[in-house]
């Protein structure tokens, strides 16, 4: 089984289509929507994790960039500006996806962008604003 | 073979020669536990220490130099940081904690506090250019009642980083009991026990491994902020007669050192500006304190590991004043905790992998005979060694007061 961690982008003439009814039932794809968001302008940003067949999750995607949805990782997304990060652990006892990790004994603090969900609750809590989310 | 003793003259002659023996105080741990103490006195020369975490009593005074026509700047902003200027025309005093003076505080909480005062200090020693604005009353001999410039660190005539308390001894294990998240100086603090929160390096902190500040007193050279600088009284609260170990380590904050260096020689890795959210703006210092082994007592000290040292949980919701319990920086360091037979995960808000470096590059300075001890010339407040019980007081000292009874 395939899993992906996806933005998906709606320009405003997409944002009314059943896009993630289709890459269920069309493709027998799990969708689970992480974050959605329309902007003022009507565009929207769908933040999902979606798995399945690794043939159907790229028919699914084919079909994505068929209907003109610009699909990008989510890993991309996230940055750690690592001169700002000092290593500390504030960041880690907040984050609920175990994304920022401390590791033992060595003390070193780890990203892992493939479990980050962008949920941002990172960016106010690093002291030295290391965290950047540009979803 | 007689008992070891070594005074600062050697251990400095050994240090110009190139000879002397440097070790951190990670690496002392398992010196002492393979050689014991007095093998151990024998061979090392200096342990190095270090510490990296917000320290908010911290600031620098500045002097910016007489501007045509004269000022005596009564009121001073940079970049818009209120500064005080209670003191002679062009000098001032910029605190850590202080934030903009249009930050929104904590209307709508948590705040953010984006910049304040320790962010103006890493500006400065990043060589930013930095908006200063002065206003005065006006006098005969300074008649200008306003200046606005830009300046670099490089242009102002004097800057001295002068932190009144840093490097405690020791500091609490925060959690909260309460039933909502709330922002701390020990950052944020997750309901019922969500989270505990530390924030001292441990076995590598400068005080830890000398409890009795025996060799750590005015004039001890110390590294400061990527530069040399000096330890140069006690700090504030500084309190030594806290309830201690067998080992001589205090239970609970005890000693704090007041440190002081020429920022223009600082680097800004070594100080962060601080936005804790919910809590205020805040200054990141590095400091790493050598401490000599002049005997079979120093190597002891120095020789202490993260199992051999604790502190107390303390509630930061103010449900309960009591410590929740005593655990050792061991624990603290394996990610959880057992508070009232309850699993809690630990997180530190010092850096280790910082504190290891700034150990590290003491000892490469020592090694390399560009840094040579400062012999105390003024000891601070201690307590004797095995001082009894009753004496010593479990009064936590902590930077608030209990707010009154609802």
């Amino acid at each position: 089984m395939a899993v992906k961690r996806l933005i998906l982008n709606f320009p405003a003439h997409l944002v009314d289509q059943p896009v993630t009814y289709k890459l269920i039932k069309k493709f027998d794809l799990r969708v689970n929507i992480l974050r959605a968001r329309i902007t003022p302008r009507e565009e929207g940003k769908l933040m999902v994790e979606i798995s399945g067949k690794k043939s159907k999750l790229e028919a699914g995607l084919r079909y994505l960039a068929e209907l003109g949805l610009a699909v990008q990782s989510l890993a991309q997304e996230v940055n750690r500006r690592q001169e700002r990060c000092i290593e500390c652990g504030a960041c880690v006892s907040i984050c609920p996806s175990g994304a920022l990790a401390v590791e033992r004994p060595t003390m070193h603090v780890s990203f892992f962008g493939d479990k980050c969900i962008a949920c941002e609750l990172c960016v106010p809590a690093c002291p030295y604003k290391a965290m950047e989310i540009l979803f | 073979m007689g008992a070891v003793h070594k005074s600062y003259q050697e251990i400095n002659e050994k240090i110009r020669a190139g000879k002397a023996v440097v070790v951190t105080a990670e690496e002392m741990v398992g010196i002492v536990r393979e050689k014991g103490t007095r093998q151990a006195a024998q061979q090392v020369d200096v342990v190095t220490t270090g510490t990296f975490a917000p320290m908010c009593s911290s600031g620098v005074f500045i002097n910016f130099g007489h501007t045509d026509p004269p000022i005596k700047a009564g009121k001073v902003w940079l970049n818009d940081v209120p500064a005080y200027g209670g003191l002679a025309a062009v000098d001032l005093y910029l605190g850590a904690t202080e934030p903009a003076f249009d930050d929104p505080l904590n209307k709508i909480k948590p705040g953010t506090f984006e910049y304040g005062g320790g962010h103006v200090i890493h500006d400065l020693v990043s060589g930013k250019p930095v908006r200063l604005r002065a206003e005065a009353y006006g006098t005969d001999c300074y008649p200008n009642r306003k200046v606005e410039m830009t300046v670099t660190l490089n242009d102002l005539p004097y800057a001295v980083l002068c932190n009144p308390r840093n490097a405690y001894q020791n500091y609490n294990c925060a959690v909260n009991l309460s039933a909502r998240t709330i922002y701390t100086y020990m950052g944020a603090l997750k309901p019922r026990m969500g989270n505990a929160n530390y924030s001292t390096s441990g076995q590598l902190s400068p005080l830890l491994n000398d409890p009795y500040y025996r060799t750590t007193g005015l004039g001890t050279r110390i590294f400061l902020g990527g530069a040399q600088g000096f330890v140069v009284w006690h700090g504030s609260q500084h309190n030594p007669a806290v309830r201690r170990l067998a080992n001589g380590v205090p239970r609970a904050p005890a000693g704090t050192l007041m440190v002081l260096g020429d920022l223009k020689a600082m680097l800004p890795r070594w100080l962060m500006g601080v936005s804790m959210q919910g809590y205020g703006c805040s200054l990141a210092v590095g400091i790493g304190v050598p401490i000599p082994i002049l005997d079979e007592e120093m190597a002891a000290f120095t020789g202490v590991s993260d199992e051999d040292i604790v502190t107390q949980v303390k509630d930061y919701s103010f449900t309960q004043s009591e410590p929740l319990g005593e655990v050792s920086y061991a624990q603290l360091r394996s990610g959880a905790i057992l508070v009232n037979g309850r699993e809690v995960t630990t997180v530190p808000l010092s850096s280790y992998v910082r504190a290891k470096e700034i150990a590290n590059i003491l000892k490469d300075w020592i090694q390399s005979g560009s840094f040579l001890l400062g012999e105390p010339q003024h000891f601070f407040p201690t307590v004797q060694r095995g001082e009894p019980e009753e004496n010593m007081s479990d009064e936590v000292i902590v930077d608030f007061e209990k707010p009154p009874l609802a």
